[in-house]
Parts: structure tokens; C-alpha cells; sequence
């Protein structure tokens, strides 16, 4: 095996702050070392006292009892993909019914965020949102190369998707039956 | 106020947004100062973690300026600069008093395994994070930590993640003095991780990655072996040759869901998402520990399932070990490292650039463009 990193032996010892933290019980290890289970605990239902209320929809997991004292109230579910997200909640973290929907809806999203952007007179510059231009300064060659080659394959798909359409056609009216 | 905008899988671009406004009695607004780029939000960037809603502002590294409070904050006030741990924790419940600050159980209405990050997606809480000019900060008594006098912004500011991260990523896997550690993965997390597997005493530490510029920083900045697996046969055979055929000691995964190295984890965990993401890391640290040894996880992975040898942990004796950093834990402890001089965090910042250019710097770091270790955005 080779390496283009050159290894030097290291003394441990001269190293900066070496086993300052080190200690002999540090086995079992946090969290372990301060578990407490919830029947050495006189109070593990406690709630802070006050919590957040406004009228954001917020998902909840079917695994928790109630909704959190604080949450996130950022990009609320809509459209489409807010009924997908809906549907999703309606199961466990344990279940692929749960998360797979969610990634669904991801993707939807992403489609629903171009027509937004669009319905409000904006086009999205993909181009510079995908960073390419900070690519094409550090990376170009590869960058150009990448590029050409997802033309390429792009164009060399269309051209074939419209040959097989074209020859389909071809065979469905030689099969037709002429009277 | 000015913010980064999540527009889909590697579409990401900064705009105008409304200001954050209080929500809850306990919350403060932050004037951002300082805010990074992480290599967790690369699996928010690729699309990888479910129920990442576009329009979502992410960002779980910040420090700031408090400039507005709710009425039931006691413990900072307006003008107080401050970290802000990446995790939102309540400080009270169950498992805050136990110090898992990075598993608050009244955080998050969206999932129950995971805590609330800022702009982690909502399955961490659906938190606006601190790519922007302003973000609420939740249960301002308990997370956000007064900067102390003289810290350099800079520093602070890897205070909020990649120390505590790395630090407990040495800490969970119960180093013992002489112990040989292995880290998978030279970002900046795996290079704190190896740093601070020094201050447990460790014997010998030793990082890989498929990056020569990252090793060789690794490399100077941890004092550590450094070695390129894409010039092994097969890096676990390696580690077990360079360790007298025992495996190492401990074992950190330090790289998560965007692994490289092993074409079915790629495809199956990173192409097709049929995995939560590629567990390649974590698959060859179960293989190259030692019998009885620790693996200690802090790369992160997607909700669902992924593909790795259990068979080997049962017969292996081993014991995994993971966890979101408690960041509100470590903290005393870590400014004082820093305060003394132990560790340098700022060592590991390479860019710097303006939030307006959010989608360049999420380009350069995830291609790992112009040696790209770590990149900070100022507002």
C-alpha cells in the first residue's frame, strides 16, 4: 500500500493538552454515567411551564403524547405535498409508510417551489443556485467535462426516445388491417 | 433580512424573508454575527433528509447578538453576544436533567428519536436555522452561552458544533490511555474528533479519508497518521496490519450518510436513497475494531435503515456508542481548552464569504472545491 501522506512517528506526550481529560472511569461513558430511569425520577413527566401556542399547522408524531412546548413554525404544509406530509404523520417513525411519503413530498415540493417562483413573475437562476459558477472558477475542466457529458446523454436519449416512437408508429400502421 | 433558501436537492440561494418574531416566552431573536456551513447540512442540501420543505433557511452553527427577548428570560439579556449550541433544549425535561441536552424530549412535535437542531429539516423541529441575518433562538435560558471576553468570533462559533461534536465523539468512545484510534473521515468534525482523542490519553491516532488535502491538514492541525483509502486493497485489512492484526481500540464514524468507498452503499444508500444513506464508514469501523472494542458514531445518518455487518458487533463483543453532541454540557469545558490554548478551532476555517453568496459556498464545500475544509458566512 502507498500513501502520498508522509507519516512521522509521534510522541503522544508532546502533544498539546495530551490526557488532560483523560480518566481511568471513563468507561461506560455519557450518558450512561448519569442514566437515571424514570422510576428514580420523581418528576419525568415535567414540562416547562408555559407553552408556545399560535395557529401554525404543525405535524405530530403518532409516538409522542402531545405537541412539544416549543416548535419550529417555519414553511407550514401546503399543496400537494402538505397532503402527502398529512398522510404521512398518520403513522410511525417505525414505518416506511411514514417516511417514504415524507421523501415523496420532498420532491413534489420542489416542482410546487418552481411554479411559485414563477406565479410570482420569478425565474429561478438554477445556473447560479446550484453554486456552477463557483465550479466552473475552481473545477472547470471537470466541471465542462460533467457538463458535456449530461448534454450528451441527455440529447443522445431524446434522439433515441424519438427514433423508437417514430418506428412504434411505423409498425402500429403496418399492423392495422387495410380493407 | 437577508437569508439562505432551501429550493431543492443542491438549489439553494439567499433572499429577502420576514423578520423572526417571538414565539414562546422563554425565546430571544439573534442578530447573526457569525454562521457556518456543515457537513450535516450536505445531507439537507442533497435532498437526503426527509421532510426538507423548500423555503427552509438551514443553519445550526451561529453565534450572535441577542436583540430581543421574551418575558421569561432571565439568563441573557439585549447586547449580550453569545454561542448558540446547535441542539434546542428545554433544560427541563427528563432527559435534560440527565445532560442529554442533545435529546430534549420538548423540542420537537415531528419525530420522537431526534432532538430540534436549527434548520435541520422538520424532522429536527422545523426551526428556521442561522444562514441569515436573524434567527429565534428557543429556551434562550438554557442553550445560549455568554462568548466569554476576548474569544474571536471565529472560535465561537465552531463552539456551537464541531468541537463539542468531535469532543464527544472521543468522549462516547471511552478512550483509555495508550488506546489506538481510528477516525473515518478527515472533515472538520473527524479532524476535531481526532485532535480530542489526544486529550484522553489516546496512544496513537489515526485518520483516513480519499482526500490527500484533508489528510495532510489533518494531518498538521491533529497531529495524527493520516492515510488515503483509495490506495488500500481494503482499509479494514490495513488498519488490522498496521495494529499488530488486533484492530483498533476505538473506532469513531466520522463521516455518516455521504460515505464514499464502496460502490453498493453508494447506489443503494446515496443514488437511490434505498438506504438512509451509505453506511460504508460505519460498515468498515464495525470490521476493523478490535474484539470488545468501542465504535463511536457521530457522522450522521437519514431516519430509516441501513446496511451493516450486526453479525460482527454480537460476535465481535462490541460495544456502538452515539449521540447528537450535548453541546450545553461540554461547553465550560471546551472554553477553557480554547481559553488555554489547547485547541484552536479557527485553525479549521479556509473560506470566509458573505451569506449573499450561500449557494457558492454550499457548491465549494460539497465538491470540496479550492481545499475546502470549512467555510464561514458572514451576514
Amino acid at each position: 500500500m502507498e500513501n502520498n501522506v508522509i507519516n512521522t512517528p509521534i510522541d503522544p506526550k508532546q502533544i498539546p493538552g495530551w490526557g488532560v481529560d483523560a480518566d481511568p472511569k471513563n468507561d461506560p461513558t455519557y450518558p450512561m454515567r448519569a442514566r437515571m430511569n424514570v422510576s428514580q425520577d420523581p418528576d419525568s413527566k415535567h414540562r416547562p411551564a408555559s407553552l408556545q401556542s399560535d395557529n401554525t399547522e404543525k405535524l405530530q408524531s403518532v409516538e409522542r403524547p402531545n405537541i412539544s412546548a416549543v416548535y419550529g413554525t417555519t414553511v407550514p404544509p401546503s399543496g400537494l405535498s402538505g397532503m402527502i406530509r398529512r398522510a404521512a404523520f398518520n403513522y410511525s417513525e417505525n414505518r416506511y409508510r411514514h417516511w417514504l411519503p415524507l421523501v415523496l413530498a420532498d420532491r413534489v415540493n420542489v416542482v410546487e417551489g418552481i411554479i411559485e417562483d414563477l406565479a410570482h413573475g420569478k425565474v429561478p437562476n438554477i445556473f447560479a443556485e446550484k453554486g456552477y459558477p463557483v465550479e466552473m472558477k475552481h473545477n472547470r475542466t471537470a466541471f465542462l467535462t460533467k457538463m458535456g457529458i449530461i448534454g450528451a446523454v441527455t440529447a443522445g436519449a431524446v434522439v433515441w426516445l424519438s427514433s423508437g416512437n417514430k418506428k412504434k408508429k411505423e409498425v402500429r400502421r403496418a399492423a392495422r388491417p387495410r380493407y | 433580512m437577508l437569508a439562505m433558501d432551501y429550493r431543492g436537492p443542491k438549489r439553494v440561494r439567499a433572499v429577502q424573508k420576514p423578520m423572526p418574531e417571538i414565539k414562546h416566552p422563554q425565546d430571544a431573536i439573534v442578530k447573526v454575527l457569525r454562521t457556518c456551513i456543515c457537513g450535516s447540512d450536505l445531507h439537507l442540501y442533497n435532498g437526503n433528509v426527509p421532510d426538507t420543505r423548500v423555503g427552509t433557511t438551514f443553519g445550526h452553527e451561529f453565534v450572535g447578538e441577542i436583540v430581543e427577548v421574551g418575558s421569561e428570560v432571565t439568563k441573557v439579556k439585549v447586547g449580550d453576544r453569545v454561542i448558540v449550541p446547535f441542539n434546542i433544549a428545554c433544560g427541563e425535561c427528563h432527559f435534560c436533567r440527565q445532560g442529554m441536552y442533545g435529546n430534549c424530549h420538548e423540542s420537537n412535535t415531528e419525530a420522537s428519536a431526534v432532538g430540534a437542531i436549527f434548520g435541520y429539516s422538520h424532522t429536527a423541529g422545523g426551526y428556521d436555522g442561522g444562514q441569515a441575518e436573524y434567527a429565534r433562538v428557543p429556551y434562550a435560558n438554557v442553550g445560549p452561552t455568554i462568548i466569554p471576553e476576548g474569544m474571536d468570533l471565529d472560535d465561537a462559533v465552531l463552539l456551537t458544533d464541531v468541537v463539542p461534536t468531535g469532543y464527544q465523539a472521543a468522549e462516547m468512545a471511552g478512550i483509555q490511555t495508550g488506546d489506538t484510534v481510528v477516525v473515518f473521515g478527515a472533515g472538520p468534525i473527524g479532524i476535531m474528533a481526532a485532535r480530542c482523542a489526544w486529550l484522553f490519553g489516546a496512544g496513537r491516532v489515526i485518520i483516513i479519508d480519499q482526500e490527500d488535502y484533508r489528510l495532510e491538514f489533518a494531518r498538521n492541525y491533529s497531529y495524527c497518521e493520516a492515510y488515503n483509502f483509495k490506495e488500500m486493497n481494503d482499509p479494514v485489512v490495513f488498519i488490522k496490519k498496521t495494529t499488530d492484526w488486533m484492530g483498533a481500540d476505538v473506532v469513531i464514524d466520522a463521516v455518516g450518510a455521504e460515505a464514499a468507498g464502496n460502490t453498493m452503499q453508494t447506489i443503494t444508500g446515496r443514488k437511490l436513497l434505498l438506504q438512509a444513506g451509505s453506511a460504508t464508514a460505519l460498515h468498515w469501523a464495525i470490521n476493523s475494531v478490535k474484539k470488545g472494542g468501542v465504535v463511536s458514531i457521530v457522522g450522521v445518518y437519514g431516519p430509516t435503515d441501513n446496511l451493516i455487518p450486526i453479525g460482527n458487533v454480537l460476535n465481535k463483543g462490541l460495544t456502538i456508542r452515539g449521540n447528537q453532541a450535548s453541546v450545553k454540557r461540554l461547553l465550560p469545558r471546551l472554553i477553557e481548552h480554547v481559553q488555554n490554548g489547547t485547541l484552536n478551532p479557527k485553525g479549521l476555517i479556509t473560506h470566509r464569504m458573505p451569506l449573499a453568496e450561500v449557494a457558492d459556498g454550499y457548491r465549494m464545500f460539497s465538491a470540496k472545491l479550492d481545499n475546502c475544509i470549512k467555510t464561514v458566512l458572514i451576514p
